[in-house]
């Protein structure tokens, strides 16, 4: 829902991204990370920077987004593994006590310039 | 040609966070962040909580939900001071971001407020994705809308440090299964608080209440 806002941030830092020596230069691609456990729908993501792109230096531009798995590691065994259902106890010792290492991530890894 | 970038999309209100975070260090306000769909509470709660909380501690609030009208009345009731924030009505926000809270805290006189409480917009989903520079967030979720919430929206409830189960006068009128709800929360979230309470006849204050003053204690004293 708030996804036209993300889209509008990340073609903000995207163009601000490009060297200033590189005054002709649009932006191909935005390769960005989206953790599966953020608010983030990707298909709604990419429709909304499709629009929010236009009459801007990434106009045309593609986003790649990769989904990164949430993964969790528990405090008591130290083991680790990958969620997938909404579940947060450790699988193999039971423990609540965990830490969620990966899934939260909404970041702009690199952009492609031409 | 690929450049590398390397950040978070959401760090400028990350940094705005932090920002509010110092400054409610600094003036010892408590910030409570209260989300929920629309409809779960949120102002009801907060207008019971609100009378049994004041005048011991003093309380501020910051509405940004207007689903319901007159949400900002129904809390001056209680004598706090309250800002009423006037989101986009063509839902261009569907949260409140650190920006927000920063402006809306210049009408507020922090060195006279122990207690914050932001009553979000009515949304399951954005809002958690949003630090706002709270001391602690509370997901309220009533007994009309399903028991699958917590594992619908799990990033929601994972953010959150407590939940507040509401309407539970109604329990006898609905098909509502109580362990079930307690039961996803507890897989989403474990350890998670659940306060179950009525804000229409008052059942339940009293743990949630002791646990909002215990944490707002520890931080203004
Ligand atoms: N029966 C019952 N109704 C409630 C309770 N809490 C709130 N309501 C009603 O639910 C509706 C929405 O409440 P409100 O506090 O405005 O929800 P908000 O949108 O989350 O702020 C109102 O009509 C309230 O009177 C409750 O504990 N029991
Ligand atoms: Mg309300
Ligand atoms: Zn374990």
């Amino acid at each position: 829902m708030h996804e036209m806002g993300i889209a509008m941030q990340i073609i903000e830092i995207a163009a601000a991204s490009i060297p200033a020596e590189m005054k002709d230069a649009v932006v191909k691609k935005v390769n960005i990370k989206v953790g599966k456990l953020s608010a983030v729908v990707p298909s709604s993501l990419r429709f909304c920077f499709e629009i929010a792109a236009k009459d801007t230096r990434l106009s045309g531009a593609e986003l790649d987004i990769e989904e990164i798995p949430v993964r969790a590691r528990c405090r008591e065994c130290r083991g680790e593994w990958t969620i997938h259902d909404p579940v947060f106890t450790c699988i193999t010792c039971g423990s609540g006590s965990i830490d969620v290492i990966s899934g939260r991530e909404l970041d702009i890894a690199s952009i492609e310039v031409q | 040609m690929e450049i590398k970038v390397v950040r978070k999309v959401l760090d400028v209100n990350a940094k705005m966070a932090e920002q509010n975070r110092k400054l409610f260090a600094e003036k010892k306000v408590f910030v409570l962040n209260v989300m929920s769909s629309p409809g779960s509470g949120k102002t009801t709660t907060l207008q019971k909580s609100l009378t049994r909380l004041m005048p011991d501690l003093k309380c501020a609030v910051i509405v940004g939900d207007i689903c319901t009208t007159n949400d900002a009345d129904r809390l001056a009731v209680s004598g706090a001071p309250v800002v009423q924030i006037n989101t986009d009505e063509f839902g261009g926000d569907c949260h409140l971001a650190a920006h927000v809270i920063e402006k809306a805290a210049l009408d507020l006189d922090l060195d006279n407020i122990d207690l914050l409480i932001v009553e979000n917009v009515g949304n399951l989903v954005c809002p958690a994705e949003f630090d706002i520079g709270e001391d602690a967030r509370t997901v309220v979720l009533s007994v009309t809308e399903g028991e699958d919430k917590p594992v619908k929206y799990p990033l929601m409830f994972r953010e959150c440090d407590s939940a507040i189960l509401n309407k539970i006068d109604l329990l006898p009128y609905l098909d509502f299964d109580m362990d079930l709800v307690r039961k996803y929360i507890r897989e989403v979230h474990p350890g998670m608080p659940i306060f179950e309470i009525s804000a229409k006849t008052g059942e339940g204050f009293d743990p949630w209440l002791d646990w909002l003053k215990s944490l707002v204690l520890k931080k203004i004293r």
